[in-house]
């Protein structure tokens, strides 16, 4: 029978599969639809120190195999989440969910992160530094090795969960920046989140997000995606959590032989609210087609 | 949310470029004012369109072809089969309408009115619809409200059939106890500061994943942040904080 555990930082995960943080809120919508205890884990909507609304709309643009979103972090801010979100979270999920932060200052993020890790629910911290669409903040602290070891540094002073960094693919070395990350303490990268993109109305020439640019995210990413995260982790000893684009159990299979030891399913969520079910599913007749018995012997397969 | 899959029975043009299309398949547990959310072949997003009408074992939509999705509805032969997310949306609350409630509904902003009309009929009310349109050869559905049993009144922006300008110059000297609308936003904000009584509003927005997921088309309210897809798209007269 096939085997689809995977370990992460000492958690051992039933399946590789995570749904991403932003597609899939804080597990509810979709906890209507299936049971969602059949995810390895998922990444909970990214949450900051104080409440966002986010960016004006329209913040959601269709490109080809991919969509472009300017939601721009809206979250209930930590405390609700801990009073609130969390609680109603323990109704429908009874594994350890990771906590996706994102702050406009160092100390933001260590005060989330630390507000955050007496909670019995999380099992790992997921630190975004790649957040395209807020200024000031997100993608700033990711788009250099020595910010982002920083934050790094900060969060893993304050914490007792394995840390992973979520980094951007909007940068010139992605692997500098995921070595800078490892050596300042972080237990494992995540990568990538949304490339920066446009579209424009034809009709009114003006860009169709109103934030103008946004996140560009979906299927057509996906050999993007895999070519960093096969770079980042050759260069590092940490796991590493692939997305991008990923919207089939062949993908996942894919993102692990590049070395990711679990993977996020992002947008796809958007478009069919079953999809990661679907691919857990999928998983023992594609692992059999291609004589995989054990998932975790894979991760890193390709050399 | 469920997710269903249809047979299209029917896709037939009712003006230029509104088009209804009806699709067989589950209609359990479908409200007046709730959306579906149509997967169409060849693109990556969704696309969400107001139920009109649901009988036992179909679901109307009226779609108006404005972009590449609707281009692609409109070639859709009969027979053909969608993948389709249904009960989205809050939909209309018919508890507050009192006796004489009234409908305003503009272009493309009409069908989801056409359920609630139904609704409140067989409750027992007398409605009054007012239906918006640019011009004559725009009209659709005027008989199908009155074949219901509502008292119609077309307006047009240039005058060409019914009474000449907006739903709100129709609307003048209406004796109503409440009111429900569906439009563009302008029209949306002409009927807010026209109207004498409490209503609800159906609002559109760009959608990601159209069952709250994304959070792409969140707006403020004075009653706090609501998803247009989830805690929309009717919001209460006294909840709405106009953006524009």
């Amino acid at each position: 029978m096939a085997n689809l555990k995977v370990e992460l930082c000492g958690i051992t995960l039933d399946n590789p599969i995570i749904p991403a943080s932003g597609t899939f809120g804080f597990g509810y919508e979709f906890a209507e639809l299936y049971d969602i205890n059949m995810l390895g884990t998922f990444s909970f909507k990214g949450t900051t120190k104080d409440p966002r609304f986010g960016n004006p709309t329209p913040r959601i643009a269709e490109c080809t195999a991919g969509m472009i979103n300017a939601v721009g972090l809206q979250n209930p801010g930590v405390e609700k989440v801990i009073s609130e979100e969390l609680p109603k979270l323990a109704t429908c999920f009874h594994k350890k969910v990771m906590a996706n932060v994102s702050g406009f200052s160092v100390e933001d993020y260590a005060y989330t992160c630390q507000m955050l890790d007496s909670c019995e629910q999380i099992g790992w911290f997921e630190v975004n530094v790649s957040c395209p669409n807020v200024h000031g903040g997100g993608m700033s602290f990711g788009t250099s090795p020595e910010a982002a070891a920083e934050v790094t540094r900060a969060v893993k002073a304050v914490t007792t969960k394995p840390v992973f960094i979520k980094l951007s693919p909007n940068v010139t070395d992605i692997v500098s920046i995921a070595k800078a990350c490892e050596e300042a303490g972080a237990d494992g990268i995540s990568l990538i989140n949304t490339l920066l993109g446009m579209r424009i109305d034809l009709r009114t020439r003006k860009p169709v997000i109103a934030n103008t640019m946004g996140g560009f995210s979906g299927s057509a990413i996906f050999p993007v995606a895999l070519r960093m995260v096969y770079q980042v982790a050759h260069a590092v000893k940490i796991p590493v959590i692939g997305m991008g684009g990923v919207s089939s159990a062949e993908d996942v299979i894919e993102m692990m032989l590049a070395g990711a030891t679990a993977v996020q399913v992002g947008a796809a969520n958007l478009v069919n609210p079953y999809a990661c079910r679907d691919i857990i599913n999928d998983l023992p007749s594609v692992m059999a087609k291609y004589n995989i018995n054990r998932l975790s012997e894979i991760i890193g397969g390709c050399k | 949310m469920k997710q269903g899959f249809y047979t299209i029975s029917e896709n037939t043009p009712l003006t230029q470029t509104v088009y209804r299309m009806r699709l067989v398949g589950d209609t359990e547990s479908i409200k007046c004012g709730q959306f579906i959310n149509i997967f169409i072949d060849g693109l990556y997003l969704r696309r969400p369109i107001s139920v009109c009408d649901v009988s036992e074992n179909d679901i109307t939509i009226l779609y108006k072809v404005v972009g590449k999705g609707t281009e692609k509805m409109a070639e859709m032969p009969i027979g053909s089969k969608l993948d389709v997310l249904t009960q989205l949306g809050n939909g209309y609350d018919t508890a507050p309408s009192g006796d004489k409630p009234l409908l305003l509904g503009g272009g493309v902003g009409v069908p989801p009115l056409y359920l609630l009309c139904k609704k409140l009929i067989a409750e027992g009310k007398q409605v009054t619809v007012i239906l918006g349109f640019n011009t004559q050869n725009e009209v659709f559905y005027e008989k199908e409200f009155s074949g219901l049993g509502a008292k119609v009144i077309v307006a047009t922006a240039d005058g060409s059939y019914g009474v000449k300008g907006f739903v709100t110059t129709a609307m003048d000297g209406i004796d109503y106890s409440y009111f429900y609308t569906c439009g563009p936003e302008p029209m949306l904000k002409a009927v807010y500061h026209a109207s004498v009584t409490g209503g609800q509003f159906s609002f559109e927005e760009r959608m990601g994943c159209g069952f709250g997921a994304c959070m792409g088309c969140s707006c403020k309210t004075l009653t706090g942040n609501k998803r247009i897809c989830k805690e929309g798209p009717v919001l209460k007269k006294e909840e709405i904080l106009w953006q524009i």
